[in-house]
This record gives C-alpha cells, sequence and structure tokens, in this order.
C-alpha cells in the first residue's frame, strides 16, 4: 500500500523534527541555565570538578558538548545519569517504563470504558436529573487535578476505609487507586464527547429507520449510533495518551510509584540532564506514535462506516 | 452583529453559567480586596500552629516599636483553622486565590497575544506560509507542553533573578530612580513572573487554532471582500474587521483558558517548581494540605478548604465558558 507507506514515511520525518528540536531546547536549556550537575556537591576542588565534567562529555563550549551528545544519540547511546552514579540512562528507563506503562494503560481502559458508558447514560436521560448528574459529576472531575483527588482517595479508602493499601506497585490491589485518580479528568472528558455527539446522532434519520423498524433502544444507541457517534472519542485517544503521561508526573509522585514520571520530575530537580533528555525522547516519540495510531484507526473506523451506511 | 446579541440572550437564559459568573465575581472580589482585612497577627504567624476550624486563640499583640515587647493579647477566630506556621488558612487561602487567579489572567492574556496574533496570521495569509505555520503548530503540539515549562521554569528561575537585579543595578548606575524602584519591587515576585512567562508564552497553540479556524471561515465573506476591492491594506482588515467578529470566540477561549492555567499552575507547584514560600497559591496550599495527610493526626482542613475553594473557581470558569461556547457558537443555533 503506497500510500500507507508514504504516510508512515511522512510521520517518521516529522517525529525526528520533532526530537531534534526538543532534544535541542531540553539541552541547551539544561546547560546555558546557572549551575551543573555537580554544583550542589560539598568541597569540591576546581580540578576535580573539571574532571567530572569532562568524564561525562560536559567540557568545552556548548556547542562542542550539544555536538558530541547528537553523536552519541545518533548511535542510540543515551549516555549515563550524572546523578545515579554508573546507570545508564537507557538502564533507568528501561526498569521505570514498564511501570508507567502499566499504570497508563490501566488508566487508559478506566477513562475509555467509564467515559463511554457514562456519556451514553447522560445522553439516554438527556435533560433529566440523570444527565445533569452526570455532566456536573464530569466537570467537576475535569475541574479537581489528580494530586488532590489522590491524597483524598488514600485518605478514604486506603487509611479511614483500609480496603486497599497505598504505596508501591507490582500488585493489582495497588494499581487500583492511581488509575482511577489520573483517569478521572478524562473519563469526564470523554463522556462529554460521548454525549454531546451521540444526541448529535440520534437525530439522524438511519437511527429514525432503526427504531421503526422496531428495534429496542437499548439496541438502537449501543448497536447503531454509538458506531458513529464513537468518531470524535477516537481522535481524542491520542491526546488522551499524551495527557496520561504528563498526568502520570504527579500520580507517579502522589502514590509514590517507581515509574518514568517520577525520574522526569527528579531529574530537573537534580539538573541530571542526560536523564532529562532520555525521557523527553521517550515522551515526544510516543506522543507521535500514540497520533499516528489514532490516526489509522479512524480511517478503518471511517472506511467501516461508509460500508454500512 | 445580530447574531452577537442572540448570543447574549442565550448567555442570560443559561442559569448556570450565570451563577457561575456572579460567584467568580465574588471570589476575584474575596481574592483581592479580603486579604487586607485580618489583623496583622492572624497572618505573621505564631505558636498556634494546627488549630482546627474555628478555634478561638488570644494572639500576643506585638509592639510596632520594639519587636520583642507584647502589648496584651488579642482574641481571634481561626475560622478555617490555621497552619504549620500558625497562620489563619482562610487569609492564606485567598491570598492564595490571589496568586493563582493573577498568574491564570496574566498567562492567559499572554496566551491570547500570541494565540490570537497567530491565528490571524495564519488564517488570513494562508498560501504557503499559512502551511508552514500550522505545520509549526503541529510540531509544537508533538512535544508534551508541560515538560518544556517544567525545564524553562527551572533552567531560568535562577538566571531570571540575576536579570532582574542586574536590572536594577544598572537602572542604580544610571540615575533611572523609577526603573530602579520598579525592578526592586518586582524581585520578590520573580518565581510568580518566571512561571506566567513560561506558561503565557507555551500554551498558546489551541488558541492559535480555533483563531486560526474562524478566520478561514470570515475570510470568505463579503465584506472582506469588499474591504479588500476598497484597497485596504492587510493590516487594516485583520484589525479593523476580524478582530471585532473575534473576540466572542476570544473571550469564550480566554474563560477557557484560566482554569488550564490556574492547574497548570498548582501542578507546578505542587511538584515545587512554582510559587515559593513565603508567597502562596493554591497548588502551594494542596502541596502543604496533602503532606500532613495521616490517619493519626488527621489535619484535613488543610487539604479541604484549599480545594474546594479552587474547584469551585475552576468548576464555575469552565461551566461559565461552556455557556459562553454555547452561546456564541453558530452550530449550537436551533
Amino acid at each position: 500500500m503506497p500510500p500507507l507507506l508514504a504516510h508512515i514515511a511522512k510521520r517518521l520525518l516529522s517525529l525526528l523534527v520533532v526530537l531534534f528540536f526538543s532534544v535541542t531546547i531540553t539541552f541547551v536549556l539544561v546547560r546555558t541555565a546557572p549551575g551543573d550537575p555537580f554544583s550542589g556537591e560539598k568541597d569540591q576542588k576546581a580540578e576535580v570538578r573539571a574532571k567530572k565534567l569532562a568524564e561525562y562529555k560536559l567540557d568545552g563550549p556548548l556547542w562542542w558538548q550539544y555536538a558530541r551528545y547528537l553523536g552519541d544519540l545518533a548511535k542510540g547511546d543515551l549516555r549515563e545519569s550524572t546523578k545515579y552514579k554508573g546507570e545508564t540512562v537507557a538502564h533507568i528507563l528501561g526498569q521505570s517504563l514498564p511501570v508507567s506503562f502499566q499504570l497508563g494503560t490501566a488508566a487508559f481502559f478506566v477513562a475509555v470504558v467509564g467515559g463511554v458508558t457514562l456519556g451514553v447514560f447522560a445522553a439516554m436521560h438527556r435533560n433529566g436529573l440523570g444527565d445533569y448528574a452526570a455532566m456536573f459529576t464530569a466537570l467537576a472531575a475535569i475541574s479537581i487535578p489528580g494530586f488532590v483527588t489522590g491524597p483524598v482517595m488514600i485518605f478514604i479508602f486506603a487509611l479511614t476505609l483500609g480496603w486497599l493499601p497505598i504505596g508501591g506497585w507490582f500488585e493489582p490491589s495497588r494499581m487500583i487507586l492511581p488509575a482511577v485518580c489520573l483517569a478521572a479528568p478524562y473519563v469526564a472528558t470523554i463522556a462529554r464527547l460521548t454525549r454531546n455527539s451521540l444526541l448529535e446522532v440520534l437525530g439522524q434519520d438511519f437511527i429514525r429507520t432503526a427504531t421503526a423498524k422496531g428495534l429496542s433502544r437499548r439496541t438502537v444507541v449501543w448497536k447503531h449510533a454509538l458506531r458513529v457517534a464513537i468518531l470524535p472519542v477516537v481522535s481524542f485517544l491520542g491526546p488522551l495518551a499524551a495527557h496520561l503521561l504528563t498526568g502520570s508526573l504527579i500520580v507517579e509522585t502522589v502514590f509514590g510509584i517507581p515509574g518514568a514520571g517520577q525520574y522526569f520530575v527528579k531529574s530537573i530537580e537534580n539538573r541530571d540532564g542526560f536523564l532529562l533528555v532520555g525521557v523527553t525522547i521517550v515522551y515526544c516519540t510516543l506522543v507521535v506514535a500514540f497520533n499516528f495510531l489514532v490516526e489509522i484507526a479512524y480511517t478503518f473506523l471511517d472506511r467501516r462506516i461508509q460500508l454500512h451506511g | 452583529m445580530a447574531e452577537q446579541s442572540n448570543g447574549w440572550r442565550r448567555l442570560k437564559k443559561n442559569r448556570a453559567a450565570l451563577a457561575s459568573l456572579g460567584f467568580l465575581i465574588l471570589v476575584v472580589l474575596a481574592c483581592f480586596i479580603g486579604p487586607y482585612f485580618f489583623p496583622e497577627e492572624m497572618t505573621a504567624g505564631s505558636a498556634f500552629t494546627f488549630q482546627p476550624p474555628g478555634a478561638r486563640v488570644d494572639l500576643p499583640v506585638k509592639d510596632p516599636l520594639d519587636a520583642a515587647k507584647t502589648l496584651g493579647t488579642k482574641p481571634v477566630t481561626f475560622l478555617l483553622g490555621s497552619d504549620d506556621h500558625g497562620k489563619d488558612l482562610f487569609a492564606r487561602v485567598l491570598a492564595g486565590g490571589r496568586v493563582s487567579l493573577l498568574v491564570g489572567i496574566a498567562a492567559g492574556l499572554v496566551n491570547l497575544l500570541i494565540g490570537v496574533a497567530y491565528g490571524i496570521t495564519a488564517g488570513f495569509v494562508g498560501g504557503r506560509t499559512g502551511q508552514v505555520l500550522m505545520r509549526i503548530i503541529d510540531l509544537l503540539n508533538s512535544i508534551p507542553q508541560i515538560l518544556i515549562i517544567m525545564v524553562f521554569i527551572a533552567s531560568f528561575s535562577g538566571g531570571f533573578v540575576s536579570l532582574l537585579d542586574g536590572g536594577r543595578l544598572w537602572a542604580e548606575a544610571n540615575g533611572h530612580a523609577h526603573l530602579q524602584s520598579w525592578f526592586a519591587s518586582l524581585l520578590p515576585y520573580n518565581r510568580i513572573l518566571i512561571v506566567i512567562l513560561s506558561i503565557g508564552l507555551i500554551e498558546w497553540l489551541t488558541m492559535a487554532r480555533i483563531i486560526r479556524g474562524q478566520v478561514l471561515v470570515l475570510r470568505e465573506q463579503q465584506y472582506i471582500a469588499a474591504a479588500r476591492a476598497m484597497g485596504q491594506s492587510t493590516l487594516t482588515i485583520m484589525v479593523k474587521h476580524l478582530l471585532p467578529n473575534l473576540w466572542t470566540i476570544i473571550l469564550t477561549c480566554l474563560t477557557l483558558t484560566i482554569p488550564a492555567v490556574v492547574l497548570d499552575e498548582s501542578f507546578l507547584s505542587f511538584l515545587g517548581l512554582g510559587i515559593d514560600e513565603p508567597a502562596a497559591s493554591w497548588g502551594s496550599l494542596l502541596k502543604a494540605g496533602a503532606q500532613v495527610v495521616n490517619p493519626v493526626e488527621s489535619r484535613w482542613w488543610l487539604l479541604v478548604f484549599p480545594a474546594a475553594l479552587m474547584s469551585a473557581t475552576l468548576l464555575a470558569l469552565n461551566f461559565l465558558g461552556d455557556g459562553l461556547r454555547d452561546a456564541f457558537d453558530p452550530r449550537s443555533k436551533e
């Protein structure tokens, strides 16, 4: 399929441009800011420090540091963390990314399933009490940040009721609260999208036909209308993945989850430039990849609709 | 213009949006004027730390001439409790709201300025240039903006202080007394300024995109063609003909941008990159509140009250924004 191949090539090219810009911005910002990764350590002689900088290839003029770093990146070497002695950035990412992925995937499913269900519920009770309650809850969930819902949920479900354990990871019961906390605002966004789009679709002719055929309201909504109404939700999935990535920064910090987001925050505090750029590269790549996947899914869904319609 | 007056009529019928507007006016007044009504003893800190809401205590009154001496005591009520420094939480929440709202409005306006200028240009100029401008937005959109904002703040906050200080010294050396005092008065707010600048300079993409979309529609209208036929310059058409027809959209965008920016600011403050002690914002108060949540000694008020006021404000802003959009979006007309 040449058009698809051409499309993929175009996406890869734009990914390279995005990566180049974000790496450049991050590296230059970190290296031109006052202080360096070792200025926090006490009682250092100038020679020791110079030696350390040279060891991490951070000596010489800025353009030279940058050029050598780009050269290493091109070879696939993300270098070593300047804070965690002897650990490569690739190793740290290799350990922390799977955790972030699990959290993100869990939150993704909570957001999509919860959001669509809530949205359909609201649309079926249009302008009724259920609709208003659902939409008010949704707007409230969008307005309350994760670092408020997080501690509140910990307080209620873990500390007061004692239903769920907190802290750590790697057990399903420990994943519930963080995933729900991360997903909450997006459950709301998806619910609003689903409701509005479904209401628009329910006014169309083919729905009237389906109803006239004697199908139950439930079948009409779930089988016929939702298939068309889901499109705006699908196109939101790309941005959703990106939001979940950045949202995980907070949730990982609040719940003490050893994911990549926590390392991003720490690397900013520690001026750990290589780790910072490493996480940035991963995040940007993921955002571009998710957007691409959504594009493909969208054309696929669209075609099916044309076939059906 | 008839369409806009229809929009206002629709907005007036939207009770949720009107109630939100009233609530917002109240919050803004309380946050900007309220802190001045608290006696200094309640905001300066005291030995009465972590008092529960409604606690009545007798605060010592300091002698204004001699800080070591006290002039008796003054009975006060900590309506919403007191924090870890013995400061009144009510006053802190209002003062924090002032900073949060200020950041929201200021950064929102910076966003607006860039977004509108960029969007109008990209939409109106069109052709190759417009395409390139849109590609740039697409590219920037692929970078998680909050990450860049965080890096930006972390890198520049140190340099920004020396920049302000350098400006002050330069003004002093050159005898510009006004500039000197201006720089000096900005220094304590350097963290707030850097947060405003970073968010404002980076988060304008959505705004630019929406404005461009609308300009693409407006561009085809006959009165634009007429203006062009009369020989008006591109800039005149943009400012005199396009801008007046965009302002309801701009208002809607701004109303929806402010809560997003306030959330961003609280996110940054929560991670320790935003507002610093002794200044407070809703984000930094929430951070302090979240740290003391534990089952042994519940100090819930430190988390609940800032969270409640912030969430209610953001909710009202979102309601108002939605109401504006419903009222002025031509698609939502029956």
